[in-house]
């Protein structure tokens, strides 16, 4: 299962964090810390084992390792294409992405699926704030929070279908408009 | 930049938003959060009532600052209010604030409760669903006991809408995992499975998630949701992408729902029903053959996505391990990957294949890929991806390649990453170790792996070449050979130092009819190396060169010149200078038959487990390391017996590595006391005791020495099964009981009044225990106050295996007494009996209180009664340390109370005790007076038996 969702910007801001397994609210920063450092400090090709347990699960040793999927995500003008991401880590974009969701998990899961879970993620938020940007999820946080409700819950995929998980948002909208 | 803001923007937090942002610097930014936070604080408990909006804003606001990473101590009870508005956006926040920010055990559960039973009973599906994902998210027991009936009527409830559904499913899957005890299993359960076939794929999905679940736990009950998911499956895979127009991502039909289905295929094996095994053999066959067909998207995510429901079809057919065409297709196909341009697919296929290589149908098919895995190891760019590979060739090896695949991995080995290099130093001796077909072959390999990379090697490694070396007489005359050889580099690694030093101190006369390997030449090489080492080794050199005096008379003199010499008599190590004392004594004292009856070869070593391998799987962790399959073949291949194959069928393996160069069904050479007066106190009965545990084996009883030993041991042992007793008070794991034979290990947990006890029996022997039984028995009166609950243990524990027995305890009434433990076995035709008494006290059903000082002052006068109060005053066993006090304190299960008595150095604590029948507060105080060494203990609890217990158990922690 889905240990935590967590987002961040390209200075290791936490812009959303989720965590689906109980963590001590203070170990929470250390471990979004160490998150955030595997993930940012990676260049392209240099892959350093992310097999540091972020001090998380000291609680089954050895059963978990954290593995970081990132995904490019960009803030304003347009997404960038470059390099194909390894799965262990993201790949080190040199320009203006400002913000990376990473989701870990239990390394029994199906990686791939997982690595396009997050990918799926950043289009619904896409689809609903067109393009969006770190600005959004910072003022919109509860919204953001209501997508990820219906897309993961408890750790596993409840639904991938996009207009479906944007349904409630959408009621939510007209509802306020009218 | 509130246009930002979507819907009903709430200005005041995007301003507070826009502020934080633009804080020029950390300081500025806390500034700005206290400043915050002292405004919404006095907006909380200020006099006006707030509307649902403000509260929502401030509420918001304390999530935003939260996720800075400040923590926030308040507001709670707002976000509790908020739960029970009818705007969604106010109930959504106050949901999302209680899911974040509010643990488990929070007392505020009993009103978020309430709110939750009437979003339920709303029937407003929206409302609903942020109930049952409130219930999903914070999982407490409390929360489990109010709803664990109702869920699942809602899951299958014919009227419930599909998103409430998906919601249910999750929901019950998280009380399932948290507090089962309560989920009640009925008819439900048939009906869930049947959720498998809803029309709407996001119910199927999340119905996957929970039944893969509950499959793992009971299959059973969940069989027939195999052929529901097998007609699923195939629904998905051979529909039109246009079929499933809203689940197909990017050309790809539903890959998750894929995925989940397969997954949850492989908690069961292969359908015996021939038609559906063929339903399935067919889907699996179509998601390989549409790996091959043309991508119809160049999108990276088209391939992701497919590749992801391929990679699971492929561990699906590894778990079935049935039909060989698919396994050696599955093994073709990563056979593709493995030369694929992304970085990703080459390790996910380096993966897959490790697991391939362990079945018989797919072994041979793997192995063809062994020049483009060789190739990897040395051309990939991430080390990752190189340690798979290094996996890989591990679980490929076999003895036609062996010596292929192990010249590879030494060559790697000069290059390999520091952080993996130890673990290819373990895999390389192991496979030298059970594909030897000469030894010499072996020798050379462990040689060159100390020289290169002789940090790496540990203990077990160069252990090992030895036993091996002294239970094989063919390769002894090579091995002295070539560690002479190695030996007269000019700079040569410690690690062969002593590898040299042991076999050429054994085997030296081997070679030494050679005039350029003589007598004198070998003790002089070995000599030159000498002050360059640690003291260990420095030792073992001195063991070396007292055999050297038994096999080489001639050089005697010279050796007891060296012994002589005030570096070594008067050395300031203990051990060497002991040594040099009892050798050089020994060697003036003794005749030449007592000489060669006290330093004889070593006799062979007891087959018995690698430790090397033992010691990879314990780097690797349970279940990560690649199970070379050679145990299922070795009838076939493998013609000698090695030592390292029959440990293949025992897992576990027992954690100690301490046995294994002790010879233990052999009796020792024992000399005679009357000519070795100085070796009385001593362990030089053997020379090479520092690779040796001295453990005595009963049976050996030929020396005197060895006897007294063994009885003093067996002493020790019930002497620290009453002290472990007493060790157990403040903790709840550890060893409760050792002695030669056996090793009891304890893990304990404990909840309210219920407690569950894991106990590890390890049989320290390398031979099997026989007729093990354990069992719990308790006094009469006890019996009442203690329901204590045994399961049944196998009745044979393997050598060196480690088997686990779980108890449940249930404390009915306050108890004074502990059950005992029984175990009876029978080892090597001895019946042994042990009796241990099992730490199970009162303090263990504690639950923490914490209060204020007045409260506690309060109660503490509540219990003024003289018979509720117990007192002692009582001597300092230990250290009085502060810290140390606070952890015994913490440990015996009460809360620690800080600022409560008026005096920093006292300690008070607060807890409740949590019987069936009551629960008893308890309240204590801990007065230390450092000049006189004492402790004052004083208890108050409701009831004076409980106070007098808890006061003996903790008294005697001081």
């Amino acid at each position: 299962m889905i240990k935590f969702v967590l987002m961040v910007n390209r200075q290791g801001q936490t812009r959303l964090s989720r965590y689906y397994q109980p963590v001590e609210l203070n170990r929470r920063a250390t471990l979004e810390a160490d998150v955030v450092r595997c993930c940012l400090s990676r260049k392209k090709e240099q892959v350093p084992e992310v097999n540091t347990t972020c001090g998380l699960y000291t609680l089954e040793p050895r059963s978990a390792t954290v593995l970081c999927l990132p995904t490019v995500f960009v803030c304003g003008v347009q997404r960038l294409q470059t390099g194909l991401p390894s799965v262990r880590g993201p790949v080190h974009c040199g320009r203006c992405d400002r913000l990376r969701a990473s989701i870990t998990c239990h390394v029994s899961q199906n990686e791939l699926s997982i690595y396009e879970l997050v990918h799926n993620f950043v289009e619904v938020l896409d689809k609903y704030f067109s393009r969006v940007s770190e600005l959004d999820i910072m003022f919109n946080l509860d919204r953001v929070h209501i997508i990820l409700d219906e897309m993961i819950q408890n750790g596993h995929i409840v639904e991938t279908n996009k207009s479906r998980i944007l349904a409630p948002l959408t009621a939510l909208d007209k509802m306020t408009s009218s | 930049m509130p246009a930002v803001s979507k819907g009903d923007g709430m200005r005041g937090l995007a301003v507070f938003i826009s502020d934080i942002r633009n804080c020029k610097s950390k300081e500025a930014e806390i500034k700005r959060i206290n400043k915050e936070l002292a405004n919404i604080r006095s907006k909380f408990k200020g006099d006006k009532a707030l509307d649902g909006y403000s509260k929502k804003k401030y509420v918001c606001k304390l999530l935003f600052i939260f996720l800075l990473g400040h923590d926030i101590d308040f507001g709670h009870m707002e976000a509790v209010n908020l739960l029970s508005s009818n705007k969604y956006t106010e109930k959504q926040i106050g949901y999302l604030f209680i899911s974040v920010l509010v643990n488990s055990n929070s007392d505020l559960i009993r009103l978020i409760n309430n709110a939750i039973k009437n979003d339920l009973a709303s029937r407003n599906p929206t409302f609903m669903n942020l109930a049952l994902h409130c219930i999903a998210n914070v999982g407490s027991r409390e929360m489990a006991e109010a709803f664990a009936s109702e869920i699942p009527r809602i899951l299958v409830a014919g009227d419930t809408m599909d998103s409430v559904k998906q919601s249910a499913a999750l929901c019950l899957l998280r009380l399932n995992r948290s507090s089962p005890d309560l989920v009640p299993m009925g008819d439900w359960t048939a009906r869930v499975v049947h959720l498998l076939n809803d029309q709407h794929l996001g119910v199927v999905t999340a119905a996957s998630s929970l039944i893969t679940t509950l499959a793992q736990k009971q299959p059973d009950d969940f069989k027939t949701s195999v052929s529901l998911a097998v007609t699923r499956l195939s629904r998905i895979v051979s529909s039109a992408s246009i079929d499933l127009q809203d689940y197909t991502y990017y050309f790809v039909a539903a890959p998750w729902l894929s995925v989940k289905l397969l997954r949850l295929l492989q908690c069961y094996p292969p359908p015996e029903d021939a038609a559906l095994r063929g339903r399935l053999t067919e889907c699996l066959e179509t998601i390989l053959n549409k790996a091959q067909e043309p991508p119809k998207s160049k999108k990276v995510q088209h391939s992701n996505a497919k590749n992801a429901v391929l990679f699971e079809a492929i561990s699906l057919i590894i778990h079935q391990d049935s039909e060989p065409t698919l396994l050696v297709r599955a093994c073709n196909q990563l056979g593709q990957f493995l030369q694929h341009r992304e970085t990703n697919l080459r390790y996910l296929a380096l993966e897959s294949m490790c697991t391939l290589a362990s079945s018989e149908f797919s072994h041979e098919a793997v192995k063809t890929h062994i020049e483009t895995v060789i190739n990897a190891l040395k051309t990939e760019r991430d080390v990752s991806v190189r340690q798979r590979a290094v996996d890989l060739l591990y679980a490929m090896c076999d003895r036609s390649n062996a010596k292929q695949i192990v010249a590879e991995m030494l060559s790697y080995l000069e290059t390999a990453d520091y952080s993996i290099r130890e673990e290819i130093v373990l895999k390389v001796a192991i496979l030298a170790e059970k594909y030897a077909v000469d030894y010499t072959w072996y020798v050379d390999t462990i040689l060159n792996l100390i020289r290169i990379a002789g940090d790496y090697v540990s203990e077990e490694v160069w252990y090992r070449v030895i036993q091996i070396v002294i239970n094989r007489d063919d390769v002894q005359g090579y091995a002295a050979k070539t560690v002479f050889e190695a030996l007269q580099a000019p700079a040569c690694h410690e690690n062969l130092v002593k590898v040299g030093g042991y076999i050429l101190g054994e085997f030296g006369n081997l070679i030494a009819g050679d005039s350029r390997s003589s007598p004198l030449v070998q003790f002089n090489l070995l000599h030159s190396k000498f002050h360059l080492c640690s003291v260990p080794t420095r030792a073992l050199l001195l063991s070396a060169y007292i055999k050297f005096i038994n096999l080489f008379p001639e050089v005697k003199a010279t050796i007891q010149d060296v012994l002589r010499s005030d570096s070594q008599l008067r050395n300031a190590d203990v051990e060497i200078q002991q040594r040099a004392v009892e050798y050089l004594r020994l060697s003036c004292v003794a005749s030449t038959d007592i000489l060669a009856t006290v330093l004889e070869e070593m006799p062979p070593f007891p087959e018995r487990e690698s430790s090397i391998l033992a010691k990879l799987k314990k780097k690797k962790g349970p279940g990560n390391l690649p199970e070379t399959n050679d145990s299922r073949r070795n009838g076939k291949v493998n013609g000698s017996t090695e030592p390292s194959e029959k440990m293949e069928s025992s897992n576990q393996c027992f954690p100690s590595l301490f046995a294994d160069l002790l010879p233990t069904n052999r009796p020792r050479p024992a000399p005679s006391s009357s000519i070795m007066p100085s070796a009385g106190t001593v362990v030089s009965t053997h020379p090479f005791t520092d690779v040796l545990n001295l453990n005595p084996a009963p049976s050996t009883g030929a020396s005197l020495l060895i006897d007294v030993f063994s009885e003093t041991s067996i002493e020790a042992s019930t002497e620290m099964s009453e002290d472990s007793f007493h060790r157990f008070i403040c903790k709840n794991n550890g060893v409760l009981y050792e002695n030669h034979l056996l090793q009891i290990g304890l893990r304990s947990e404990y909840r309210q009044n219920l407690g569950r006890m894991y106990i590890f029996y390890g049989n320290k022997t390398s031979a099997q225990l026989l007729n093990f039984s354990s069992s719990v028995t308790s006094s009469d009166a006890l019996k009442a106050q203690l329901n204590v609950q045994s399961k049944a243990v196998d009745p044979v524990i393997e050598g060196g295996a480690q088997v686990q027995q779980i108890i449940n305890i249930e404390c009915v009434s306050d108890f004074t007494d502990a059950p005992a433990l029984n175990i009876q076995f029978r080892c090597s035709g001895t019946l042994q009996n042990i009796s241990v008494k099992l730490p199970v006290m009162l303090n263990k059903f504690f639950q923490p209180t914490e209060m204020t000082s007045q409260d506690f002052f309060q109660r503490w006068k509540q219990l003024g009664d003289p018979r509720q109060e117990v007192q002692k005053i009582f001597k300092a066993k230990h250290p009085m340390d502060k810290d140390l006090t606070k952890s015994k304190i913490v440990g015996f299960g009460v809360a620690l109370l800080d600022a409560v008595d008026p005096n920093n150095e006292n300690f008070v604590g607060a807890g409740i005790i949590h019987t069936k029948n009551t629960q008893v507060g308890c309240l204590l105080r801990l007065e230390p007076n450092i000049q006189a060494q004492m402790y004052r203990l004083t208890l108050r609890t409701s009831r004076d038996t409980v106070s007098q217990r808890l006061c003996d158990l903790l008294a005697e922690q001081f």
